[in-house]
């Protein structure tokens, strides 16, 4: 029965014979024909069709065994070729079956224009394309970012559609539910900082100056963007996903048919959020920071709490405390609109929402550093 | 528990989520070659029972038995063997988004079978041309309408050539005249290859034009009310509910006088 010895009769090269005048190609198929077996490769029958274009094309299965999908792929494939030849397919000796199967296939016509070429296209056309991907989605970036300024607006003039309940949720989301993540990193970053000061400063006997650098580090820097970078990696990240999954689900168009503005629904109150926990998570963050650079400073230095705290509190200005409040504001407005952008610019696959999640973590990243340096530019120039 | 006509035999299965019961009691056979039907109205765990029937959700109670083989009486190989003789058609298609359509059908065959590339691809192509996708195969699915996607999801679920396909609501969502292609289909596949099709479905031309047997769940009473052939049951049944459902909720005679 199952013996799935599979032999394609015109191959031995003078099997698949062209019979003279009458221009008949006989192609002879024995054995089982099953998936699971060996199957012969067809490019040889096909070939010799395109090779001698026949008028017809006889199928000789007298000792054909069993059969499945095997055997009607290299049928579909032999009469394709046939037809490109212009060449008729005697089908009559195959099983009911077989026939009745391959009738089934060829029953809907190929829909015109329908198949496409996997040509590469040449280096020029690809650069040009590219190109203009780009500048369509800087277009996109700019013309989101005019949408949102807009749908602000109506928000402060209580105009934007919105569930106050969901705006509760996002907060809670940004705010509350990081701060154990939040305390983690602040506090190795103060420790860090506090190791790295411990052990340049005491040579010189200048150790109680590490409370300087861990506090003015924390405060300027540090607890702003390693804040900001958590947070577009924890929410600008399911910021993408969310309006992504929602964009796919045909969600966001269940939004604009009811009428209301899905920017001013999804997007606005999310960027409200995070722009509203930033600089409180960036608060939490330095005073987290700032203690963990003390338990490394009193344990390793020689001075006590109150020196210690003294030190770090003449350090801090309340303009760098400030200047450091509104980088986290910056930078929570940039992580959440590059967020939200990334998912509402998702297409309609469960792929296009992993690579808008992955777009909206690098843009945030890249958003947070580029705009961290212009700050610090400004804030040098106003002596801050 | 098996004989040459019975090819699955549900024996005893209760369907629950937790402690919400779906479905109790239910046994049915489904006999090799026949396209069985498994209707009921939306909401009363069709879907639920097919999914304890292709091992996707452990039922309460019960067990599901194919050729003889308990299915999740079976350890984890058995079983996957086991489901390599499904073929199963979801309900939206999902058809793997991140590949074309030829290789969302070429995955199983990769893995399974010792074909080279080109044949895998002859095999893709076949499978596309039975369900009128000819010329489709480059495309990604998430470039293809709701329709396409689904008949797209039968060529996938049709890739092994399986003993049984399974098929979520086949036609939903599809125009009249592609709904009854993929019914001669479902015919043919029968007549040819000899699979066993068991079809979750309410549409009711469907079940009259294809089906050999059916099981009928209400939601009510969380059980099935009735097996058997549906033209039959239409005709003939004693159950109310059945025949109105059978009848689209006309519940006079056939042809009244």
């Amino acid at each position: 029965m199952s013996a799935a010895v599979l032999s394609c009769s015109p191959p031995e090269d003078t099997d698949s014979q062209r019979e003279g005048a009458s221009g008949t190609l006989t192609v002879t198929l024995s054995g089982d024909w099953l998936l699971s077996g060996d199957l012969p490769s067809a490019a040889p029958v096909l070939e010799r069709i395109r090779a001698t274009s026949p008028v017809r094309v006889r199928l000789h299965t007298e000792d054909l065994g069993n059969w499945d999908t095997g055997l009607l792929s290299v049928l579909v494939a032999i009469r394709r070729s046939a037809e490109a030849e212009g060449a008729a397919l005697d089908a009559d000796a195959l099983p009911e079956g077989v026939r009745r199967l391959l009738a089934l296939a060829f029953a809907v016509k190929e829909r015109e224009g329908a198949r496409r070429t996997a040509a590469r296209p040449p280096f020029v056309t690809r650069l040009g394309t590219r190109t203009i991907e780009a500048a369509r989605s800087a277009h996109e970036l700019l013309a989101f970012t005019g949408e949102f300024v807009l749908s602000f607006g109506r928000f402060l003039r209580g105009r934007a559609t919105y569930l106050r309940s969901d705006l509760a949720v996002y907060i809670q989301e940004a705010g509350v539910e990081a701060l154990p993540i939040a305390s983690l990193i602040s506090f190795l970053v103060g420790m860090i900082f506090a190791f790295v000061g411990v052990m340049q400063l005491e040579p010189f006997g200048a150790g109680i100056y590490t409370a300087d650098l861990v506090a003015i580090a924390m405060v300027r820097e540090m607890a702003p963007i390693m804040t900001a970078i958590l947070m577009a990696g924890r929410t600008g990240a399911s910021y993408a996903a969310q309006i992504g999954t929602m964009k796919v689900n045909e969600e966001v168009d269940a939004l604009t048919t009811l009428g209301m503005n899905p920017v001013d629904f999804l997007v606005t109150p999310r960027v409200i959020a995070l722009v509203l926990m930033m600089p409180l998570l960036t608060l939490y963050g330095e005073l987290l920071g700032i203690l963990g650079g003390m338990t490394v400073g009193l344990s390793m230095l020689d001075v006590g709490f109150m020196q210690y705290a003294r030190q770090t509190l003449d350090a801090v200005t309340l303009e760098y405390l400030l200047g450091g409040l509104f980088k986290s504001v910056v930078f929570g407005c940039l992580v959440a609109l590059a967020g939200c952008q990334q998912g509402m610019a998702c297409g309609g696959s469960a792929m296009a929402v992993g690579q808008a999640t992955t777009r909206a973590v690098v843009m945030g990243i890249v958003l947070i550093v580029v705009s961290a340096s212009v700050l610090t530019v400004i804030y040098i120039n106003l002596g801050i | 528990m098996s004989d040459a006509q019975s090819h699955i035999v549900v024996r005893d299965l209760t369907l629950a989520f937790d402690d919400f019961v779906v479905q109790r009691d239910l046994q049915f056979t489904v006999n090799r070659g026949d396209v069985f039907v498994i209707m009921g109205g939306s909401g009363c765990g069709k879907s639920t029972l097919l999914k304890a029937m292709i091992g996707l959700k452990r039922p309460a109670r019960g067990d599901v038995w194919y050729d003889g083989q308990a299915y999740w009486d079976a350890d984890e190989t058995e079983q996957a063997l086991l489901r390599r003789r499904f073929g199963t058609l979801f309900q939206g298609g999902a058809l793997w988004s991140s590949m074309t359509l030829a290789e969302n059908i070429g995955l199983a065959l990769r893995q399974y079978t010792d074909l080279n590339a080109a044949q895998i691809r002859d095999v893709a192509a076949y499978k596309l041309m039975l369900v009128g996708l000819s010329g489709f195969e480059d495309y990604y699915p998430n470039e293809i309408s709701g329709g396409m996607k689904k008949r797209a999801g039968l060529a996938r679920a049709m890739a092994l050539d399986p003993e049984i396909l399974f098929f979520d609501e086949p036609s939903a969502g599809l125009d009249p005249l592609t709904a009854k292609r993929l019914d001669d289909l479902i015919l043919e596949l029968r007549e040819s290859l000899g699979t066993t099709i068991v079809v979750v479905t309410h549409e009711l031309a469907s079940i009259f034009a294809i089906g050999d047997d059916c099981i009928f769940l209400d939601a009510d009473s969380k059980t099935q009310l009735a097996t058997g052939n549906p033209r039959e049951l239409r005709d003939h049944s004693t159950n109310p509910i059945v025949r109105s459902f059978l009848r689209r909720g006309e519940h006079e005679e056939p042809s009244p006088a």
